[in-house]
Protein backbone atom coordinates (compact mmCIF):
# COMPACT_ATOMS: atom_id res chain seq x y z
CA UNK A 1 0.00 0.00 0.00
CA UNK A 2 1.13 3.84 -0.79
CA UNK A 3 1.91 5.19 2.45
CA UNK A 4 -0.34 8.23 2.97
CA UNK A 5 2.71 10.26 4.26
CA UNK A 6 6.50 9.23 4.90
CA UNK A 7 6.38 9.54 8.41
CA UNK A 8 6.04 6.02 8.74
CA UNK A 9 8.96 4.60 10.95
CA UNK A 10 9.87 1.10 10.75
CA UNK A 11 10.71 -0.31 14.28
CA UNK A 12 13.11 -3.13 14.77
CA UNK A 13 12.35 -5.11 17.45
CA UNK A 14 15.64 -6.65 18.42
CA UNK A 15 15.98 -9.77 20.62
CA UNK A 16 16.95 -9.46 24.32
CA UNK A 17 20.79 -10.04 24.73
CA UNK A 18 22.22 -12.07 27.68
CA UNK A 19 22.69 -8.92 30.10
CA UNK A 20 18.90 -7.87 29.21
CA UNK A 21 17.51 -11.12 29.25
CA UNK A 22 19.77 -11.81 33.02
CA UNK A 23 17.27 -9.11 34.46
CA UNK A 24 19.88 -8.18 37.16
CA UNK A 25 21.41 -5.35 35.66
CA UNK A 26 18.30 -3.69 34.86
CA UNK A 27 17.16 -3.99 38.60
CA UNK A 28 20.59 -2.63 39.59
CA UNK A 29 19.89 0.69 37.43
CA UNK A 30 16.16 0.76 38.52
CA UNK A 31 17.39 0.64 42.38
CA UNK A 32 20.26 3.21 41.49
CA UNK A 33 16.77 5.62 40.28
CA UNK A 34 15.06 4.76 43.60
CA UNK A 35 18.26 5.60 45.82
CA UNK A 36 18.42 8.79 43.57
CA UNK A 37 14.88 9.88 44.87
CA UNK A 38 15.42 8.43 48.55
CA UNK A 39 17.96 11.82 48.75
CA UNK A 40 15.87 14.38 46.66
CA UNK A 41 13.64 17.12 49.01
CA UNK A 42 10.29 16.05 48.93
CA UNK A 43 7.88 18.00 47.93
CA UNK A 44 4.79 17.54 50.07
CA UNK A 45 3.13 20.97 51.99
CA UNK A 46 2.49 19.73 55.26
CA UNK A 47 -0.92 20.95 55.20
CA UNK A 48 -2.73 22.62 58.24
CA UNK A 49 0.41 23.99 59.34
CA UNK A 50 1.89 25.04 56.16
CA UNK A 51 -0.86 26.66 53.43
CA UNK A 52 -0.35 26.67 49.22
CA UNK A 53 -0.97 30.08 48.14
CA UNK A 54 -4.70 30.64 46.96
CA UNK A 55 -4.70 32.06 43.30
CA UNK A 56 -6.55 35.49 42.96
CA UNK A 57 -9.59 34.27 41.66
CA UNK A 58 -9.99 31.72 44.59
CA UNK A 59 -13.47 31.07 45.80
CA UNK A 60 -14.06 30.41 49.01
CA UNK A 61 -16.14 30.61 52.50
CA UNK A 62 -19.37 33.14 51.68
CA UNK A 63 -18.62 36.31 53.86
CA UNK A 64 -21.59 38.70 54.50
CA UNK A 65 -19.73 42.14 54.15
CA UNK A 66 -20.60 45.34 56.38
CA UNK A 67 -20.17 48.75 54.94
CA UNK A 68 -17.50 51.77 56.20
CA UNK A 69 -19.55 52.18 59.11
CA UNK A 70 -19.86 48.72 60.30
CA UNK A 71 -23.20 48.16 59.38
CA UNK A 72 -24.84 45.01 57.34
CA UNK A 73 -25.21 45.67 53.47
CA UNK A 74 -27.58 42.97 53.40
CA UNK A 75 -30.84 44.04 52.23
CA UNK A 76 -32.35 40.50 52.14
CA UNK A 77 -33.44 41.48 48.35
CA UNK A 78 -33.19 37.25 47.40
CA UNK A 79 -31.26 37.90 44.32
CA UNK A 80 -28.38 35.79 45.46
CA UNK A 81 -30.87 32.79 46.72
CA UNK A 82 -32.66 33.13 43.09
CA UNK A 83 -29.48 33.05 41.60
CA UNK A 84 -28.13 30.06 43.00
CA UNK A 85 -27.99 27.41 40.78
CA UNK A 86 -27.54 25.01 43.65
CA UNK A 87 -30.33 26.34 45.57
CA UNK A 88 -27.97 26.48 48.47
CA UNK A 89 -29.18 29.88 50.27
CA UNK A 90 -32.28 30.67 52.16
CA UNK A 91 -33.22 33.75 54.04
CA UNK A 92 -35.90 35.60 55.72
CA UNK A 93 -36.15 39.21 56.10
CA UNK A 94 -37.03 41.22 59.10
CA UNK A 95 -37.77 45.04 59.59
CA UNK A 96 -35.30 47.20 60.56
CA UNK A 97 -36.62 48.69 63.94
CA UNK A 98 -35.91 51.90 65.56
CA UNK A 99 -32.56 52.68 67.20
CA UNK A 100 -30.80 49.72 64.70
CA UNK A 101 -29.48 52.41 62.22
CA UNK A 102 -26.14 51.50 63.31
CA UNK A 103 -26.39 47.67 62.83
CA UNK A 104 -28.34 47.82 59.22
CA UNK A 105 -27.90 49.89 56.39
CA UNK A 106 -31.42 50.14 54.72
CA UNK A 107 -34.62 49.46 56.59
CA UNK A 108 -34.89 45.64 55.72
CA UNK A 109 -31.78 43.41 56.42
CA UNK A 110 -31.63 39.31 56.30
CA UNK A 111 -32.48 38.24 60.04
CA UNK A 112 -31.94 34.61 59.14
CA UNK A 113 -29.00 33.87 56.33
CA UNK A 114 -28.61 30.82 55.86
CA UNK A 115 -25.82 28.77 52.78
CA UNK A 116 -25.73 24.72 52.86
CA UNK A 117 -21.96 24.33 52.38
CA UNK A 118 -23.20 20.70 51.03
CA UNK A 119 -24.77 21.83 48.56
CA UNK A 120 -23.01 25.04 47.42
CA UNK A 121 -20.82 24.79 44.57
CA UNK A 122 -18.92 27.88 44.96
CA UNK A 123 -19.70 29.13 41.35
CA UNK A 124 -19.85 32.58 42.73
CA UNK A 125 -23.63 33.89 40.88
CA UNK A 126 -24.46 35.14 44.21
CA UNK A 127 -21.46 37.23 44.30
CA UNK A 128 -22.11 38.38 41.15
CA UNK A 129 -26.00 38.84 41.38
CA UNK A 130 -25.93 41.15 44.62
CA UNK A 131 -26.40 44.32 43.87
CA UNK A 132 -25.07 45.60 46.99
CA UNK A 133 -22.32 44.30 46.92
CA UNK A 134 -22.49 41.99 50.64
CA UNK A 135 -21.53 39.05 49.53
CA UNK A 136 -18.30 37.82 48.56
CA UNK A 137 -16.61 34.24 48.51
CA UNK A 138 -13.02 35.28 49.67
CA UNK A 139 -12.48 33.11 52.48
CA UNK A 140 -10.61 29.93 53.15
CA UNK A 141 -11.71 26.01 52.34
CA UNK A 142 -14.69 25.05 54.45
CA UNK A 143 -13.46 23.08 57.10
CA UNK A 144 -14.61 19.61 57.75
CA UNK A 145 -17.34 18.56 60.17
CA UNK A 146 -19.01 15.36 61.74
CA UNK A 147 -23.12 16.02 60.50
CA UNK A 148 -25.07 17.34 58.06
CA UNK A 149 -26.29 19.78 60.03
CA UNK A 150 -23.07 21.23 61.04
CA UNK A 151 -22.67 22.42 57.32
CA UNK A 152 -25.43 24.77 57.18
CA UNK A 153 -24.01 28.40 58.22
CA UNK A 154 -25.88 30.84 59.42
CA UNK A 155 -25.03 34.36 60.19
CA UNK A 156 -22.64 33.74 62.95
CA UNK A 157 -20.24 32.23 60.88
CA UNK A 158 -20.90 34.32 57.95
CA UNK A 159 -21.18 38.28 58.59
CA UNK A 160 -17.75 39.85 59.13
CA UNK A 161 -16.80 40.88 62.36
CA UNK A 162 -17.67 44.12 63.40
CA UNK A 163 -15.43 46.67 62.81
CA UNK A 164 -14.04 48.30 66.13
CA UNK A 165 -13.43 44.98 67.26
CA UNK B 1 22.89 -27.82 83.96
CA UNK B 2 23.33 -25.35 86.74
CA UNK B 3 20.77 -22.79 88.24
CA UNK B 4 22.70 -19.79 86.78
CA UNK B 5 23.42 -21.16 83.22
CA UNK B 6 19.59 -21.71 82.93
CA UNK B 7 18.77 -18.41 83.91
CA UNK B 8 21.45 -16.54 81.90
CA UNK B 9 19.44 -18.89 78.92
CA UNK B 10 15.99 -17.70 79.84
CA UNK B 11 17.60 -13.63 79.67
CA UNK B 12 18.86 -14.27 76.26
CA UNK B 13 15.58 -15.81 75.30
CA UNK B 14 13.28 -13.00 76.25
CA UNK B 15 16.25 -10.18 75.56
CA UNK B 16 16.63 -11.78 72.04
CA UNK B 17 12.28 -12.23 71.55
CA UNK B 18 11.98 -8.79 72.81
CA UNK B 19 14.51 -7.65 70.33
CA UNK B 20 12.90 -9.21 67.57
CA UNK B 21 9.19 -7.92 68.15
CA UNK B 22 11.09 -4.53 68.44
CA UNK B 23 12.85 -4.78 65.47
CA UNK B 24 9.83 -5.90 63.68
CA UNK B 25 7.61 -3.07 65.28
CA UNK B 26 9.66 -0.26 64.07
CA UNK B 27 10.59 -2.46 60.74
CA UNK B 28 6.53 -1.52 59.52
CA UNK B 29 7.54 2.08 60.80
CA UNK B 30 10.81 1.95 58.69
CA UNK B 31 8.90 0.59 55.41
CA UNK B 32 6.76 3.40 55.65
CA UNK B 33 9.38 6.07 55.96
CA UNK B 34 11.81 4.26 52.84
CA UNK B 35 8.63 4.20 50.56
CA UNK B 36 7.97 8.08 51.45
CA UNK B 37 11.68 8.85 50.45
CA UNK B 38 11.82 6.64 47.75
CA UNK B 39 9.01 8.50 46.35
CA UNK B 40 9.61 12.14 47.42
CA UNK B 41 7.31 12.06 50.04
CA UNK B 42 7.33 12.40 53.99
CA UNK B 43 5.72 9.33 55.10
CA UNK B 44 4.50 9.07 58.95
CA UNK B 45 4.99 12.05 60.79
CA UNK B 46 1.95 13.05 63.13
CA UNK B 47 2.72 10.55 65.82
CA UNK B 48 5.53 12.05 68.20
CA UNK B 49 8.79 13.53 66.72
CA UNK B 50 8.94 12.10 62.83
CA UNK B 51 6.00 9.94 63.69
CA UNK B 52 8.56 7.53 66.15
CA UNK B 53 5.08 6.75 68.14
CA UNK B 54 2.84 5.23 64.62
CA UNK B 55 4.26 1.49 64.85
CA UNK B 56 2.31 1.96 68.99
CA UNK B 57 -0.67 3.54 67.54
CA UNK B 58 -0.80 1.16 64.67
CA UNK B 59 -0.34 -1.55 67.46
CA UNK B 60 -3.29 0.04 69.17
CA UNK B 61 -5.43 0.46 66.66
CA UNK B 62 -5.10 -3.27 65.38
CA UNK B 63 -6.03 -4.20 69.10
CA UNK B 64 -9.43 -2.48 69.16
CA UNK B 65 -10.42 -3.15 65.80
CA UNK B 66 -13.75 -5.52 65.62
CA UNK B 67 -12.94 -8.84 65.49
CA UNK B 68 -14.89 -10.53 62.76
CA UNK B 69 -14.39 -14.19 61.86
CA UNK B 70 -16.77 -14.94 58.76
CA UNK B 71 -20.12 -17.47 59.32
CA UNK B 72 -18.47 -19.85 56.70
CA UNK B 73 -15.18 -19.87 57.73
CA UNK B 74 -13.13 -23.11 59.97
CA UNK B 75 -13.17 -21.03 63.35
CA UNK B 76 -10.66 -23.59 64.93
CA UNK B 77 -8.60 -23.14 61.86
CA UNK B 78 -9.06 -19.90 61.08
CA UNK B 79 -7.45 -18.58 64.96
CA UNK B 80 -4.79 -21.80 64.40
CA UNK B 81 -3.39 -20.00 61.07
CA UNK B 82 -2.11 -16.87 62.69
CA UNK B 83 -0.93 -18.21 66.10
CA UNK B 84 1.02 -20.25 63.84
CA UNK B 85 2.52 -18.01 61.62
CA UNK B 86 3.75 -15.86 64.49
CA UNK B 87 5.05 -18.68 66.47
CA UNK B 88 7.81 -20.50 63.39
CA UNK B 89 8.53 -16.60 62.76
CA UNK B 90 9.51 -16.23 66.37
CA UNK B 91 11.54 -19.56 67.04
CA UNK B 92 13.88 -19.24 63.93
CA UNK B 93 16.09 -16.59 65.68
CA UNK B 94 16.99 -19.00 68.18
CA UNK B 95 20.57 -20.87 66.97
CA UNK B 96 21.08 -17.16 65.42
CA UNK B 97 24.65 -16.88 66.83
CA UNK B 98 24.16 -13.16 67.94
CA UNK B 99 27.77 -12.39 69.04
CA UNK B 100 31.33 -14.04 69.69
CA UNK B 101 31.36 -15.59 73.70
CA UNK B 102 31.27 -13.08 76.24
CA UNK B 103 33.06 -13.10 79.33
CA UNK B 104 31.61 -11.41 82.42
CA UNK B 105 34.32 -12.39 85.89
CA UNK B 106 34.97 -16.35 85.08
CA UNK B 107 31.71 -16.75 83.40
CA UNK B 108 32.08 -17.53 80.00
CA UNK B 109 28.65 -16.72 77.84
CA UNK B 110 27.65 -17.77 74.22
CA UNK B 111 25.62 -14.95 73.00
CA UNK B 112 23.23 -17.56 71.16
CA UNK B 113 19.90 -19.26 73.14
CA UNK B 114 21.24 -23.01 71.13
CA UNK B 115 24.31 -23.96 69.29
CA UNK B 116 22.24 -26.75 67.38
CA UNK B 117 24.52 -28.70 65.15
CA UNK B 118 22.73 -28.79 62.05
CA UNK B 119 21.46 -25.15 62.70
CA UNK B 120 21.01 -24.29 59.17
CA UNK B 121 18.38 -27.16 58.55
CA UNK B 122 16.81 -25.79 61.58
CA UNK B 123 16.22 -22.75 60.32
CA UNK B 124 15.06 -24.33 56.71
CA UNK B 125 12.43 -27.05 58.96
CA UNK B 126 11.27 -23.51 60.93
CA UNK B 127 11.06 -21.60 57.44
CA UNK B 128 8.92 -24.39 55.51
CA UNK B 129 6.58 -24.72 58.69
CA UNK B 130 5.70 -21.05 58.53
CA UNK B 131 3.83 -21.34 55.32
CA UNK B 132 1.22 -23.90 56.74
CA UNK B 133 0.02 -20.20 58.71
CA UNK B 134 -0.24 -19.03 55.71
CA UNK B 135 -1.62 -22.53 54.06
CA UNK B 136 -4.00 -22.51 56.96
CA UNK B 137 -5.26 -19.54 56.99
CA UNK B 138 -5.87 -19.16 53.50
CA UNK B 139 -8.01 -22.64 53.34
CA UNK B 140 -9.98 -22.11 56.63
CA UNK B 141 -11.45 -18.25 55.34
CA UNK B 142 -13.24 -20.41 52.88
CA UNK B 143 -12.81 -17.67 50.41
CA UNK B 144 -11.38 -17.59 47.13
CA UNK B 145 -9.03 -15.18 47.10
CA UNK B 146 -7.95 -16.43 50.31
CA UNK B 147 -7.48 -20.03 49.00
CA UNK B 148 -5.29 -18.71 45.78
CA UNK B 149 -3.08 -16.56 47.88
CA UNK B 150 -2.43 -20.03 50.22
CA UNK B 151 -1.87 -21.78 46.98
CA UNK B 152 0.20 -19.61 45.64
CA UNK B 153 2.50 -19.66 49.13
CA UNK B 154 2.53 -23.07 49.36
CA UNK B 155 3.58 -23.67 45.39
CA UNK B 156 6.20 -20.64 45.50
CA UNK B 157 8.03 -21.63 48.99
CA UNK B 158 8.24 -25.25 47.78
CA UNK B 159 9.79 -24.17 44.76
CA UNK B 160 12.39 -21.70 45.97
CA UNK B 161 12.99 -23.88 48.80
CA UNK B 162 14.69 -26.27 46.61
CA UNK B 163 17.22 -23.90 44.94
CA UNK B 164 17.60 -22.37 48.73
CA UNK B 165 19.08 -25.86 49.41
CA UNK B 166 21.35 -26.27 46.73
CA UNK B 167 22.90 -22.47 47.21
CA UNK B 168 23.62 -23.72 51.02
CA UNK B 169 24.98 -26.68 49.78
CA UNK B 170 28.04 -25.53 47.69
CA UNK B 171 28.67 -23.65 51.27
CA UNK B 172 28.72 -26.17 53.55
CA UNK B 173 31.16 -27.85 51.02
CA UNK B 174 33.66 -25.04 52.05
CA UNK B 175 32.76 -24.73 55.85
CA UNK B 176 31.79 -28.42 56.55
CA UNK B 177 29.93 -27.92 59.03
CA UNK B 178 26.14 -27.15 59.63
CA UNK B 179 26.39 -25.47 62.98
CA UNK B 180 25.68 -21.53 62.46
CA UNK B 181 28.63 -21.23 65.27
CA UNK B 182 31.07 -22.70 63.73
CA UNK B 183 30.46 -20.67 60.39
CA UNK B 184 30.76 -17.67 62.06
CA UNK B 185 33.41 -18.30 63.85
CA UNK B 186 35.20 -19.70 60.43
CA UNK B 187 34.57 -16.09 59.11
CA UNK B 188 36.67 -14.28 61.57
CA UNK B 189 37.99 -11.33 60.63
CA UNK B 190 37.30 -10.45 56.59
CA UNK B 191 36.90 -14.13 55.79
CA UNK B 192 33.50 -13.68 54.74
CA UNK B 193 31.86 -16.31 52.62
CA UNK B 194 30.28 -13.95 50.41
CA UNK B 195 34.17 -13.86 48.19
CA UNK B 196 34.25 -17.17 48.09
CA UNK B 197 30.35 -18.13 47.32
CA UNK B 198 29.04 -14.74 45.23
CA UNK B 199 26.78 -16.86 43.25
CA UNK B 200 25.68 -18.64 46.04
CA UNK B 201 24.93 -15.56 47.87
CA UNK B 202 22.79 -14.22 45.24
CA UNK B 203 20.67 -17.29 44.84
CA UNK B 204 20.34 -17.53 48.74
CA UNK B 205 18.82 -13.67 48.47
CA UNK B 206 16.67 -14.15 45.71
CA UNK B 207 15.00 -17.47 47.47
CA UNK B 208 14.86 -15.23 50.64
CA UNK B 209 12.64 -12.52 48.80
CA UNK B 210 10.68 -14.93 48.26
CA UNK B 211 10.64 -17.21 50.93
CA UNK B 212 9.81 -13.89 53.12
CA UNK B 213 6.78 -13.25 50.67
CA UNK B 214 8.68 -10.08 49.68
CA UNK B 215 8.40 -7.87 46.71
CA UNK B 216 8.66 -9.06 43.68
CA UNK B 217 7.83 -12.28 44.92
CA UNK B 218 4.68 -10.98 47.17
CA UNK B 219 2.09 -13.12 45.02
CA UNK B 220 0.09 -14.72 47.61
CA UNK B 221 -0.94 -11.03 48.85
CA UNK B 222 -0.52 -9.54 45.54
CA UNK B 223 -3.37 -6.51 45.94
CA UNK B 224 -4.44 -5.90 42.48
CA UNK B 225 -5.07 -9.27 41.91
CA UNK B 226 -6.24 -11.32 45.05
CA UNK B 227 -8.15 -8.40 47.27
CA UNK B 228 -5.46 -9.33 50.27
CA UNK B 229 -4.37 -12.90 49.16
CA UNK B 230 -4.26 -15.31 52.01
CA UNK B 231 -5.45 -12.70 54.75
CA UNK B 232 -8.73 -11.58 52.88
CA UNK B 233 -10.80 -12.86 55.52
CA UNK B 234 -8.46 -11.51 58.78
CA UNK B 235 -9.48 -8.28 60.90
CA UNK B 236 -8.17 -6.69 64.30
CA UNK B 237 -5.35 -8.50 65.50
CA UNK B 238 -5.27 -11.49 63.75
CA UNK B 239 -4.45 -9.58 60.89
CA UNK B 240 -1.85 -7.96 62.38
CA UNK B 241 -0.21 -11.35 63.58
CA UNK B 242 0.08 -11.74 59.70
CA UNK B 243 1.54 -8.65 59.05
CA UNK B 244 4.30 -8.67 61.85
CA UNK B 245 5.03 -12.42 61.40
CA UNK B 246 6.27 -11.17 57.75
CA UNK B 247 8.29 -8.31 59.32
CA UNK B 248 9.76 -10.82 61.82
CA UNK B 249 10.36 -13.41 58.96
CA UNK B 250 12.62 -10.78 57.44
CA UNK B 251 14.48 -9.75 60.33
CA UNK B 252 15.62 -13.38 60.89
CA UNK B 253 16.59 -14.24 57.19
CA UNK B 254 18.27 -11.00 57.31
CA UNK B 255 20.37 -12.39 60.22
CA UNK B 256 20.70 -15.91 58.77
CA UNK B 257 22.28 -14.14 55.36
CA UNK B 258 24.33 -11.64 57.53
CA UNK B 259 25.59 -14.86 59.39
CA UNK B 260 26.21 -17.35 56.50
CA UNK B 261 27.77 -14.78 53.87
CA UNK B 262 28.52 -11.69 55.28
CA UNK B 263 30.48 -12.30 58.55
CA UNK B 264 27.78 -12.44 60.81
CA UNK B 265 29.39 -10.63 64.23
CA UNK B 266 33.07 -9.98 62.62
CA UNK B 267 34.63 -7.57 60.85
CA UNK B 268 38.23 -6.08 60.24
CA UNK B 269 39.80 -5.12 62.89
CA UNK B 270 38.34 -7.16 65.59
CA UNK B 271 41.20 -8.80 67.21
CA UNK B 272 42.76 -5.19 67.86
CA UNK B 273 39.27 -4.25 69.44
CA UNK B 274 39.51 -7.68 71.26
CA UNK B 275 42.92 -6.51 72.48
CA UNK B 276 42.28 -2.81 73.85
CA UNK B 277 38.65 -3.18 75.23
CA UNK B 278 38.80 -6.65 76.76
CA UNK B 279 36.49 -9.84 76.66
CA UNK B 280 33.30 -8.31 77.75
CA UNK B 281 33.03 -5.24 76.05
CA UNK B 282 34.10 -6.76 72.66
CA UNK B 283 31.53 -8.75 71.92
CA UNK B 284 28.48 -6.52 72.44
CA UNK B 285 30.76 -4.94 69.63
CA UNK B 286 30.02 -7.63 67.38
CA UNK B 287 26.63 -7.72 68.24
CA UNK B 288 26.14 -4.07 67.35
CA UNK B 289 28.26 -4.88 63.63
CA UNK B 290 25.79 -7.94 63.14
CA UNK B 291 22.98 -5.86 63.90
CA UNK B 292 24.00 -3.05 61.01
CA UNK B 293 24.18 -5.63 58.72
CA UNK B 294 20.84 -7.03 59.36
CA UNK B 295 19.80 -3.64 59.29
CA UNK B 296 21.33 -2.90 56.48
CA UNK B 297 19.74 -5.98 54.97
CA UNK B 298 15.95 -5.00 55.95
CA UNK B 299 16.30 -1.87 54.23
CA UNK B 300 17.56 -3.60 51.03
CA UNK B 301 14.69 -5.61 51.60
CA UNK B 302 12.45 -2.07 51.57
CA UNK B 303 14.39 -0.92 48.62
CA UNK B 304 13.79 -3.54 46.34
CA UNK B 305 10.51 -3.59 47.39
CA UNK B 306 9.64 -0.01 46.15
CA UNK B 307 11.36 -0.38 43.20
CA UNK B 308 10.64 -3.79 41.79
CA UNK B 309 7.08 -4.67 40.16
CA UNK B 310 5.98 -7.90 41.12
CA UNK B 311 6.66 -11.08 39.03
CA UNK B 312 4.36 -12.58 37.00
CA UNK B 313 2.88 -16.13 38.47
CA UNK B 314 4.47 -18.31 35.71
CA UNK B 315 7.08 -15.86 34.80
CA UNK B 316 8.18 -16.76 39.10
CA UNK B 317 7.86 -20.50 38.25
CA UNK B 318 10.19 -20.17 35.11
CA UNK B 319 12.93 -18.26 37.37
CA UNK B 320 12.63 -20.61 40.77
CA UNK B 321 12.53 -23.88 38.58
CA UNK B 322 14.62 -23.33 34.94
CA UNK B 323 16.96 -20.33 36.15
CA UNK B 324 17.97 -20.79 40.09
CA UNK B 325 18.14 -24.68 40.05
CA UNK B 326 20.37 -25.12 37.35
CA UNK B 327 22.49 -22.15 38.52
CA UNK B 328 22.55 -23.54 41.87
CA UNK B 329 23.78 -27.15 40.66
CA UNK B 330 26.40 -25.29 38.35
CA UNK B 331 27.69 -23.38 41.66
CA UNK B 332 28.04 -26.45 43.39
CA UNK B 333 30.10 -27.95 40.61
CA UNK B 334 32.06 -25.10 40.57
CA UNK B 335 32.70 -24.68 43.68
CA UNK B 336 33.56 -28.49 44.12
CA UNK B 337 36.12 -28.53 41.05
CA UNK B 338 37.84 -24.92 42.14
CA UNK B 339 37.88 -26.22 45.92
CA UNK B 340 39.76 -29.47 44.61
CA UNK B 341 42.04 -27.79 42.10
CA UNK B 342 43.03 -25.12 45.25
CA UNK B 343 43.67 -27.97 47.67
CA UNK B 344 45.58 -29.99 44.59
CA UNK B 345 48.20 -27.44 43.55
CA UNK B 346 48.41 -25.37 46.58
Amino acid sequence: MEPLSNKRKLIEVKPLNFWERAYLPAIAQGLSITMKHFFKKDVTIRYPEQKREFSENFRGLHSLKRDEQGRERCTACGLCALSCPAEAITMIAGERQEGEENLYREEKYAAVYEINMLRCIFCGLCEEACPKEAIYLDGDIVPTDFTRKDFIYGKDKLVEPPLNQ
Amino acid sequence: MQLTDLIIKLVLVLVIFAISLVVAMYSTYAERKVAAFLQDRVGPNRAGPFGILQPLADGAKMFMKEEIIPTRASGFLFVVGPSLAIMTACIGSAVIPWGPQMQIGSRIIDLQVTDINVGILYIFGVVSLGVYGIMIGGWASNNKYSLLGAIRAASQSISYEISMGLSIIALLMLTGTLSLKEIAEQQHGLHWNVWYQPLGFLIFMICAFAETNRSPFDLPECETELVGGYHTEYSSMKLGFYLFAEYINMFVSSAVMATLYWGGYNYPGMDWVAAHVGPTIAPIVGVIVLFAKIFAFIFFFMWVRWTIPRFRYDQLMHLGWKKLIPLAIANIVLTGVIATLIKHFA
